[in-house]
C-alpha cells in the first residue's frame, strides 16, 4: 500500500517535471522578432482581403472600395499633388546659400532612395526618417529647418517619393538591440489605445479597414505609409507623415506629440518595415 | 512662369474629352490667417474653353469651388489637331490663358 | 433587506452634492488637484485634448467670477486627467491584446 502510494507520487512528480520541461516557457520579455511580426502582419491582411492584390494595399481606401478606386484612377491622369510635386522638384534642385544641394546629403544624390527610409542610425542609436534627414541636411548647410507639418517638407518628400515610385519598400533592422527596441516601441505605439476616444492606430486600420468612420473609408494598415506624402482633399493640400500622425492623435482627442518625437519615428519604422516588399506609391492622393 | 492651367484633350473621332487642372487658391474670404485676419476672397469668376471659334464650355464660378479646381467634360464637333483655348479671369482682375492641341 | 436599504441611503447621502455654492477657495483647491493630475498625464505622454480644454475653461470661469462652474470644470478636468493616467497604465499590458500575431 505504502509502496504503491510512493510510486504514484513519484510518477506524478516525474510527470510534472516532464511537463515543465516540455511546455513552452513564456518569459517576461519575449524575444523581438521583426521578421515573424512582418509575416504575421502581411498574412493577416492578405487573408482578410483575399481579392485584393498584394501591391494594391498601398492604395489605402481605394483597395477597399471599387467605386472610389475608379474615381481615383481617373484623377491620377491629373493628380492634385502635381503642383506640390513640381514645387518639390524645383526646391530639391535649388542650391543652399552655401552652394551645396540636397543631393550632397543623400546616397545616389537623393534620387530613388525613399524606400530605404526610415533607417536605424547606429551612431546616434535612433531611427532616422526622411523628413528628419532633410531638415538635418538643411541645418548642416546653414539653412533654417522646415516645419514638419507644412507645405515645403511635403513638397520635398513628394518629389523624393516620386523618384522611388514602384520600388519595393526596403527597411533594414540591423542586429542591434537598440534597433530591435525601436521596432518594438513602434509596434507598441501602434497598438496602444490613446485619447479620450480610446482608439489605437489598430482600432481603425487593423480592425476596421474598408469600413467607414463617419463618411471616410478606412485604409488598411498594411502599406499605409507607402503612398506618403499625400494630397488630402480634406486638407486642400499636401501633408507629410508627421502631419498625419499629429492629426490622427488629435482626432482621438489625444494631445499630439512634437513631430519627429521618438514615438513617431519608431512607429514609422515599424509600419514601414512590415510593409517591406510592397511598392512605393508616393506622392498619393486621398479624400 | 509656368501656366496655371494643365490640360489634356483627346478625341475618339466623334467626342472630345477634356480634363483640366487649374492652380488657384480659390479663397472664400471666410478663412482667417494665423494672425486672425480674414484672407480676402480670391476666386475664379469665369472659365472658358473655346474651340474652332466657339465656346464649348463656360463656367461662372464663386467661392464654393475648391482650391486647385479640376474640370472634366466632353463635347462634339472637334477633331484631332484642333486647338482648344482655355482662359480664366478672377475677382481680383487676375487671369491666365493657354492653348492645347486635341490629341 | 433592511441593512442594504440603510446602506444605500448612507451611500446616496455621501454622494449628494454640496448644498452651498462653491467659493474661490474651493475652486483653487479643485484646480490645484486637477492641474497636478493633468501634469502627471502629460508626463506619461498621454495627455487628452479634453483635459487641457476643460482645465482652461475652469480657469476662464474663475476669472469671470463664476466659481460654481469653475469648480465643476476643475473637478471634471481632474476626472479626465485621471482617466488618461489609468489608460496609460492599463495600456502598458493591454496593447498586446490588439497585436496581430
Amino acid at each position: 500500500m505504502k509502496a504503491r502510494f510512493s510510486l504514484l507520487l513519484g510518477s506524478l512528480s516525474a510527470a510534472l517535471v516532464a511537463f515543465a520541461l516540455t511546455s513552452p516557457r513564456v518569459t517576461a520579455a519575449d524575444k523581438v522578432d521583426p521578421v515573424a511580426d512582418a509575416k504575421a502582419f502581411q498574412n493577416f491582411f492578405f487573408q482578410k482581403f483575399p481579392d485584393v492584390k498584394h501591391e494594391d494595399f498601398v492604395n489605402g481606401p481605394y483597395s477597399m472600395n471599387a467605386d472610389m478606386k475608379r474615381q481615383w484612377q481617373e484623377k491620377e491622369e491629373f493628380p492634385p499633388y502635381e503642383f506640390a510635386l513640381d514645387a518639390g522638384k524645383e526646391m530639391f534642385a535649388t542650391p543652399f546659400k552655401n552652394g551645396k544641394t540636397y543631393a550632397d546629403c543623400f546616397p545616389n544624390g537623393g534620387i530613388g532612395i525613399r524606400q530605404n527610409y526610415p533607417y536605424f542610425d547606429g551612431k546616434e542609436g535612433k531611427v532616422v526618417t526622411l523628413e528628419l534627414a532633410l531638415n538635418r541636411c538643411r541645418e548642416a548647410n546653414g539653412e533654417q529647418p522646415y516645419s514638419y507639418v507644412k507645405d515645403e517638407m511635403a513638397s520635398l518628400t513628394a518629389y523624393m517619393a516620386f523618384t522611388s515610385r514602384g520600388k519595393p519598400m526596403d527597411i533594414r533592422i540591423p542586429d542591434d538591440p537598440r534597433a530591435l527596441e525601436a521596432f518594438e516601441n513602434g509596434k507598441r505605439y501602434f497598438y496602444t489605445r490613446r485619447g479620450q476616444l480610446n482608439f489605437s492606430c489598430a482600432s481603425c486600420h487593423v480592425q476596421s479597414p474598408g469600413e467607414r468612420i463617419r463618411a471616410e473609408v478606412l485604409a488598411p494598415a498594411l502599406g499605409i505609409l507607402n503612398a506618403m506624402p499625400i494630397y488630402r482633399s480634406e486638407w486642400s493640400g499636401m501633408g507629410t507623415i508627421s502631419r498625419r500622425f499629429v492629426t490622427c492623435n488629435s482626432q482621438t482627442r489625444a494631445v499630439p506629440l512634437a513631430p519627429q518625437s521618438d514615438e513617431y519615428r519608431d512607429v514609422e519604422y515599424f509600419l514601414s518595415y512590415v510593409a517591406n516588399g510592397l511598392p512605393i506609391a508616393g506622392p498619393g492622393a486621398r479624400p | 512662369m509656368a501656366s496655371s492651367i494643365r490640360v489634356r484633350a483627346t478625341s475618339n473621332g466623334d467626342i472630345t474629352e477634356v480634363q483640366a487642372l487649374i492652380q488657384h487658391s480659390m479663397d472664400t474670404g471666410l478663412v482667417k490667417n494665423p494672425s486672425g485676419e480674414l484672407i480676402p476672397a480670391h476666386y475664379i469668376q469665369q472659365l472658358t474653353f473655346e474651340c474652332n471659334g466657339k465656346d464649348v464650355f463656360v463656367a461662372d464660378w464663386g467661392t464654393a469651388v475648391s482650391k486647385d479646381p479640376y474640370v472634366k467634360f466632353s463635347f462634339k464637333g472637334a477633331k484631332k489637331g484642333d486647338d482648344l483655348k482655355i482662359s480664366w479671369t478672377d475677382n481680383k482682375g487676375g487671369s491666365d490663358t493657354t492653348t492645347a492641341k486635341i490629341a | 433587506m433592511k441593512r442594504s436599504l440603510a446602506l444605500a441611503m448612507l451611500l446616496a447621502l455621501s454622494l449628494a452634492p454640496a448644498a452651498r455654492a462653491a467659493n474661490e477657495a474651493d475652486y483653487k483647491a479643485a484646480y490645484a488637484t486637477a492641474e497636478a493630475a493633468s501634469k502627471e498625464a502629460a508626463g506619461l505622454r498621454n495627455q487628452w485634448t479634453v483635459t487641457v480644454s476643460t482645465l482652461a475653461a475652469a480657469r476662464k470661469a474663475a476669472d469671470g467670477g463664476d466659481f460654481d462652474r469653475a469648480t465643476a470644470a476643475a473637478r471634471e478636468a481632474e476626472a479626465l486627467a485621471k482617466a488618461s493616467i489609468f489608460q496609460a497604465n492599463s495600456e502598458k499590458d493591454a496593447w498586446k491584446a490588439m497585436e496581430i500575431r
